[in-house]
């Protein structure tokens, strides 16, 4: 018998069809990777099952019985629990309250806080998840904060666990842990569905896996069976091939040069609140970029590089230290002019810095040129140029849109990503600094990334790629530098560190062994 | 400078600094509540007023000014009703929703005025509430002159702001109300209703304020008069900012409002010579100045005067 059993589900947003009668079934105390690109209908799914959203149509069943959930509180009750991907935690509670909130344990009319701390740390032993129950949720790591949210269902007598892609935010030793905790939860008879779509992922943790494309279920099958080229295949419908990267020439001229740059103190322009911030800052940090190279900075987000990022654009202003540009200072420069000079940003927070997603997509491709000729004569916007320019370049850099006239608002996530990329790169820049530049998107756009990246470094321009991604940093590489704590901590070519290496340099340790 | 300082430390500035924190600590709690669950309270100003107004109709009714404080409280907690209907379930503006209510209170209660009373300006004198004295305290040196004799309201402000502090930092209701105000899908997603945590906060919020309302019109007058009030409501505002959304920190801000405000009046009556302009300018040039540094400082609910809508969690 099932643990869950869904029939011919269907899902609609409007025209938009996100689920079209998928089947999709759970053995009990089985770890089932649903795997997919972005808009598959992965998420949507789920959030049936946790009744966050209402199905237009099917079944659901669980432990055999059919169940018609109108809201969270009935999964809960019926034994199912999510961990979503933007965690569902209130950063100014505590853990222990932001665990049993909706489920307090009383004495009298108040809230037995002894009673919940007590609760809170059985579970915690029981599987290994060491939280502090009287901590602040902000003030804790991401990774533990997902321990919290794991928690969180557990206490509510979850037996069928969903996690919607929780590795995304994880350092890579914090995903060997969730793996160890997932594999505990199993043998004490957790049901976990893993939502994500990477393909390692799923091939070292799942039992079983089921592939969702374009909102139907392609496939299930046992995850031994498969390989991951065929998995890659079944999610994006096509054969991916690895681009490759073609020899590395060490003896370009250098386009990017930091010396010495600290940012200290303050919050600056890209401040952001939550998470374990802090020391997010840059300390003495010195790397060159030479033209027809990528010079990737790894490190968990967090470790100085958007500080890093905003010192190269302009947004802010080192508290020491030097910005070279072919030889000449930019580091009191600022944005405009620094752009001016032929640095292209594809910005890690893509929805603020990228793009105005009110604005339409023509107007969108213009950001940053839009007193210059041809877009404007004598200060008067030219929409003819305009709309001309955005054609061109929503063709050659396949961006899927209705219009030109369209809000960018309302496109995908990788389209919006590849309107900016598009944007960027057309503009015939020296240097391009790629932050996190394929964030949150699938395959197929991860992919035409990366190809255009590398077509850039053929064309001999200078990037820095900064991502939290350490396969993506691998594979464009020529040179990899680890940030941990806005500090270089190892600097060398891309050959010479192996996955492991990277991995803990980013966690801060090792840094005794690096170079 | 002797002068100064016996006027400044007057027992008699202390006993009027509680009776005159009485309503602004009452509507600051009201607004700790709305706001910790997420709603933005700019209304308190008008359910002040209409508190105000419903405690004189009540006791002029009945003729019992108990009865006029139930009125008071009730009517507040109707104009609660109407900020939540509009901020919750038709997703209006919370600030400008309380504006408006503010507005609709002013001109509500001077409108009714006219129709019973025939004057716009004051209306006819009720039974308002007698002066409750407490048996031994009383008659204790110092306490005595603080504590001993207040309206009954008096003390049941300061009953309610412990209370109210032990319903919001102690029970589960209280946890679900913070919860709704710092992350309302996390809220949802655990089962909590997250609009019911919301009118429930709102409502009494204005029942709260309009408690307050009732000690002007019936402890410390026993009438209403137009706009009477007087900015109390957003003084109440600005206390629960500086007491940090806590109805023990919002006590403690509106008795620095009282106490400003009993020193100008003490001043006026005494032999320091100062224009009255510039003294009757001093309760407000502190909340000005105290609105100026603490609200850098202060955190508002993460989610304060967002709409949230269940199923449609990010």
């Amino acid at each position: 018998m099932w643990a869950v059993r869904m029939e011919k589900i269907t899902k609609r947003f409007g025209p938009v069809v996100a689920n079209d009668a998928v089947d999709f079934e759970v053995a009990p105390a089985e770890i089932h990777c649903l795997l997919g690109e972005n808009g598959a209908g992965k998420t949507t799914l789920m959030r049936i099952l946790f009744g966050l959203y209402r199905k237009d149509a099917g079944e659901i069943y669980v432990d055999g019985k059919p169940v018609s959930f109108s809201g969270p509180r009935d999964a809960i009750a019926h034994g199912i629990g999510m961990v979503h991907q933007h965690f569902m935690l209130a950063g100014r509670l505590t853990v222990t309250e932001n665990i049993v909130a909706g489920a307090e344990p009383r004495r009298g009319v108040l809230l037995d806080y002894a009673k919940a701390r007590e609760m809170v740390r059985e579970v915690s032993e029981r599987y290994g998840l060491k939280v502090d129950p009287d901590a602040h949720v902000e003030s804790i790591s991401v990774g533990q904060q997902q321990r919290v949210e794991i928690l969180k269902a557990l206490l509510r007598g979850a037996k069928v666990l969903i996690l919607d892609e929780p590795t995304a935010v994880l350092a890579p030793q914090e995903v060997g842990d969730l793996f160890d905790i997932m594999r505990r939860l199993k043998e004490g008879g957790t049901t976990i569905i893993f939502i994500t779509h990477k393909l390692k992922e799923t091939a070292a943790i799942s039992d079983r896996v089921t592939v969702l494309r374009d909102g139907r279920r392609v496939a299930t099958m046992n995850t031994a069976d498969a390989s991951p080229a065929d998995l890659a295949e079944l999610m994006v419908g096509r054969q991916i091939v690895p681009p490759a990267r073609k020899g590395h020439s060490p003896d370009g001229k250098v386009v990017l040069e930091l010396q010495n740059v600290s940012v200290r103190g303050g919050l600056g322009a890209g401040a952001r609140t939550g998470g374990a911030g802090g020391k997010a800052r840059l300390n003495n940090v010195s790397l060159q970029v030479r033209s027809g190279e990528i010079l990737g900075i790894a490190g968990v987000e967090g470790n100085g590089q958007l500080e890093l990022e905003e010192v190269i654009v302009g947004l802010r202003k080192p508290t020491s230290g030097r910005v070279l540009l072919n030889g000449r200072d930019i580091t009191r420069l600022g944005p405009r002019g620094i752009r001016d000079m032929g640095v292209a940003c594809i910005p890690s927070d893509r929805l603020r810095r990228g793009i105005v997603d009110s604005f339409s997509v023509a107007q969108n491709l213009i950001l940053g040129e839009q007193t210059s000729a041809p877009f404007a004569a004598s200060g008067i916007l030219q929409p003819r140029k305009i709309v001309e320019h955005a054609a061109k370049i929503v063709n050659m850099f396949d961006v899927r849109t209705a219009s030109l006239d369209q809000p960018v608002g309302s496109l995908s996530g990788g389209n919006q990503q590849k309107l900016v990329v598009g944007r960027e790169l057309s503009r015939g820049p020296n240097l391009i600094v790629a932050a996190q530049p394929t964030r949150g998107l699938d395959i197929g756009a991860t992919d035409y990334i990366h190809r255009q990246l590398l077509a850039m470094r053929e064309q001999g321009k200078a990037i820095l790629l900064i991502s939290a991604e350490l396969d993506e940093v691998r594979a464009l590489s020529d040179r990899i530098a680890v940030m941990y704590e806005g500090q270089i901590v190892a600097l060398r070519p891309a050959e010479e560190f192996t996955e492991r290496d990277l991995g803990l340099l980013m966690a801060g340790q090792g840094v005794g062994v690096a170079s | 400078m002797r002068e100064i300082l016996d006027v400044i430390f007057d027992i008699n500035n202390v006993t009027a600094t509680i009776r005159m924190a009485t309503p602004i600590a009452l509507a600051a709690m009201g607004g700790a509540f709305s706001e910790r669950s997420g709603v933005i309270n700019i209304g308190l100003e008008g359910m002040i007023l209409t508190g105000a107004f419903c405690g004189v109709l009540g006791s002029y009714i009945s003729g019992s000014p108990w009865l006029g404080v139930l009125f008071a409280v009730v009517g507040g907690g109707l104009m609660g009703a109407t900020l939540a209907v509009f901020a919750i379930k038709l997703k209006a503006d919370h600030v400008v929703s309380g504006v408006g209510l503010n507005i609709l209170a002013l001109g509500l209660t001077s409108w009714l005025m006219q129709v019973l009373w025939k004057n716009r300006g004051t209306s006819v004198s009720v039974n308002g509430l007698p002066m409750f004295s407490i048996p031994v305290v009383r008659d204790v040196p110092v306490l005595g002159t603080i504590l001993g004799t207040h309206s009954p309201l008096v003390y049941m402000m300061l009953i309610l702001i412990f209370l109210g502090w032990v319903v919001m930092f102690k029970t589960p209701l209280g946890l679900r109300i913070r919860m709704a105000g710092e992350h309302p899908e996390a809220a949802d997603t655990v089962g909590i209703n997250v609009h019911a945590v919301q009118y429930f906060s709102v409502i009494l919020s204005g029942c709260l304020a309009g408690l307050g309302g009732a000690y002007l019109s019936l402890a410390q007058l026993n009438w209403f008069s137009m706009n009477m009030s007087a900015g109390r409501g957003y003084m109440a505002l600005a206390a629960n900012i500086f007491g940090q959304w806590n109805p023990i920190g919002g006590l403690g801000a509106s008795f620095l409002f009282a106490f400003t405000d009993a020193l100008q009046m003490r001043i006026q009556t005494s032999p320091i010579k100062l224009p009255t302009d510039i003294i009757q300018m001093l309760p407000y040039i502190l909340t000005i100045l105290v609105l100026a540094g603490a609200v850098i400082r202060s955190r508002p609910p993460a989610a304060l005067g967002r709409h949230y809508e269940s199923g449609r969690a990010a």
